[in-house]
């Protein structure tokens, strides 16, 4: 296959090789640990701050206005600068909060979601955990984050911060099952949880082609309930702005707010990122088999420019979704899972098995 | 059965209006012509206000220094912040009488909130809101105006 020209995997092993025939075995591993730690960490900042803009941008031009234009070049260095003021301002001590209960949250929510990263992967050969059960691993880790919040509005000592936190659990409860339902269809067509070999699964066409209606109903049911999951409007009752104030952070200052407010983003980022690798076939170009000519310009393009390519397809869907759809009550929230979005799951799961069983699918 | 119905109507009934506001976003999105906000100290220059917009108050005076107002008072107490202070003056006209007139017409901008009830309650019309709105200074003091111009006098007492 002509993608194949791109792989990444070389490198690495070069640069593993290099760590281990100049340091002893224990050091190159701890080496490659803080190597690949700090990459993912600038990743994460940069992928973080540019996702902030980018939905400002896109709001910006959806109610008709320019949106943040002032900081360099179109407003490009404008959530930099937002991190530089966030950093410098004062965190709050709160009275009779919890203190280290409210001081650890953050850290949880941050890390559940930076837990989830690691097994994405970005291109070929570019993956820094390739599990056997890599989609039960990101959802077992980024259902941690939920224990975050809910610590973060228990902790605060506040009624607000309270409310904002349980309204959060029971809807991350709830939409959970969706997701997961809705991942499970592509497990069934593809027979396997590893990240890597779904994507090698879709050489010959990503599965949103390949599994036909079923796929693409559980593209839309995951896309749903992703942005569900991550809190984001229209499903942000956790924060509600006009009735929580902001939820589960309220009582948060300075650079921990902005923890949560980066957390967010990034729990953005892995779910359209789950999406763009299980729906969208991650790195793998657009293959249409027998069109010779046609997959050979598309392996033209490296593989991480269709990674990116597809995620922020996604993260485009989400936040047009956000800027169209007013806020849903919390009963509406949980009509829509429970009557809604988990019996069309259930039934989608036993046509796709149907489907697999007769392999009306296209191989 | 027409319960089921209703449940798979609703469905396609709820997704066929959210992709209809999506597509009005959507056009929003791309339109990137229609955009409505401007970029304010770079178009200085040409910006123009709208003929409602309330920058701050004024009394139009004419060519020749005269104005409307007659000193009665009522915009005083109209106004629900106490920001107008009308302190009016006497004069004896020719025939004798003794008539009031506006002596100062003091306007604190500082403490008006722009809800016009001045400008309509005023009998003669004297008020008006001017498009002025760059209105920040280092003194306070400099938001108290006097209203009338100097050696003004009300537009009737020309006639006589
Ligand atoms: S501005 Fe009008 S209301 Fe006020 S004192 Fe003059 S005439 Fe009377
Ligand atoms: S606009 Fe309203 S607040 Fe301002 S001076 Fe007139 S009456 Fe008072």
């Amino acid at each position: 296959m002509g993608y194949q020209k791109y792989d990444l995997a070389p490198l690495t092993h070069s640069i593993d090789q290099y760590l281990y025939s100049h340091l002893s075995s224990t050091w190159a591993f701890l080496a490659e640990m803080t190597l690949i730690g700090v990459v993912f960490l600038i990743f994460y900042a940069v992928i973080g701050l540019y996702l902030v803009l980018a939905e400002r941008k896109v709001c910006a031009f959806m109610q008709n206005r320019i949106g943040p234009n002032r900081v360099g070049w179109y407003g490009v260095l404008q959530t930099i600068a937002d991190l530089f003021k966030l950093l410098l301002k004062e965190l709050i001590t709160i009275r009779k909060a919890d203190k280290l209960l409210f001081n650890i949250a953050p850290f949880i929510v941050i890390i559940a979601s930076f837990l989830g990263i690691a097994a994405i992967p970005f291109a070929m050969g570019l993956h820094a955990i390739d599990f056997n059960i890599g989609i039960f691993y990101i959802m077992a880790v980024s259902s941690v984050g939920v224990v975050g919040i809910l610590i973060a509005g228990w902790s605060s000592n506040n009624k607000y911060s309270l409310i904002g936190a349980m309204r959060s659990g029971a809807q991350i409860v709830s939409y959970e099952l969706s997701v997961g339902l809705s991942l499970l269809v592509i497990v069934i067509y593809s027979g396997t949880l590893q990240l890597s070999t779904l994507v090698e699964s879709q050489a010959d066409g990503w599965w949103i082609i390949k599994g036909h209606i079923p796929a693409i109903l559980a593209f839309f049911v995951f896309v749903t309930a992703g942005t569900a999951e991550t809190n984001r409007g229209p499903f942000d009752l956790a924060e509600a702005e006009s009735e929580l104030t902001a939820g589960f952070h309220t009582e948060y200052s300075g650079i921990k707010f902005a923890f949560f407010f980066l957390a967010e983003y990034m729990n953005m980022f892995l779910v359209a990122s789950v999406a763009a690798t299980v729906f969208l076939g991650g790195w793998m170009p657009l293959h249409i088999p027998g069109l010779e000519g046609f997959n050979n310009a598309m392996d033209f393009i490296p593989p991480i420019v269709w990674y990116f390519g597809k995620t922020a397809f996604v993260i485009f869907l989400m936040m047009w979704i956000k800027w169209t759809f007013p806020r849903l009550r919390i009963d509406q929230l949980l009509n829509l899972e429970w009557k809604y979005l988990l019996p069309i799951n259930l039934v989608n799961i036993v046509v796709v098995a149907l489907i697999v069983l007769m392999g009306w699918y296209i191989k | 059965m027409k319960s089921i119905f209703d449940y798979i109507a609703g469905i396609f009934k709820g997704v066929w209006s959210l992709l209809k506001g999506m597509t009005i976003t959507g056009k929003y999105f791309i339109r990137l012509d229609k955009i409505v906000t401007q970029k304010y100290p770079e178009n200085r220059k040409k910006l123009k206000m709208y003929d409602r917009f309330k920058g701050e108050l004024i009394m139009p005076h004419d060519v020749n220094n005269f104005h409307k107002c007659n000193g009665c008072g009522i915009c005083e107490m109209n106004c629900p912040n106490g920001s107008i202070e009308v302190i009016s003056d006497k004069i004896i006209t020719s025939e004798g009488k003794s008539k009031r007139i506006i002596g100062t017409h003091i306007y604190h901008l500082s403490m008006c909130t722009f809800c016009g009830l001045c400008v309509k309650s005023c009998p003669s019309n004297a008020l008006a809101f001017s498009q002025e709105f760059e209105h920040a200074v280092f003194d306070r003091n400099k938001l108290t105006k006097v209203l009338n111009n100097p050696g003004s006098s009300l537009v009737k007492d020309l006639a006589e």
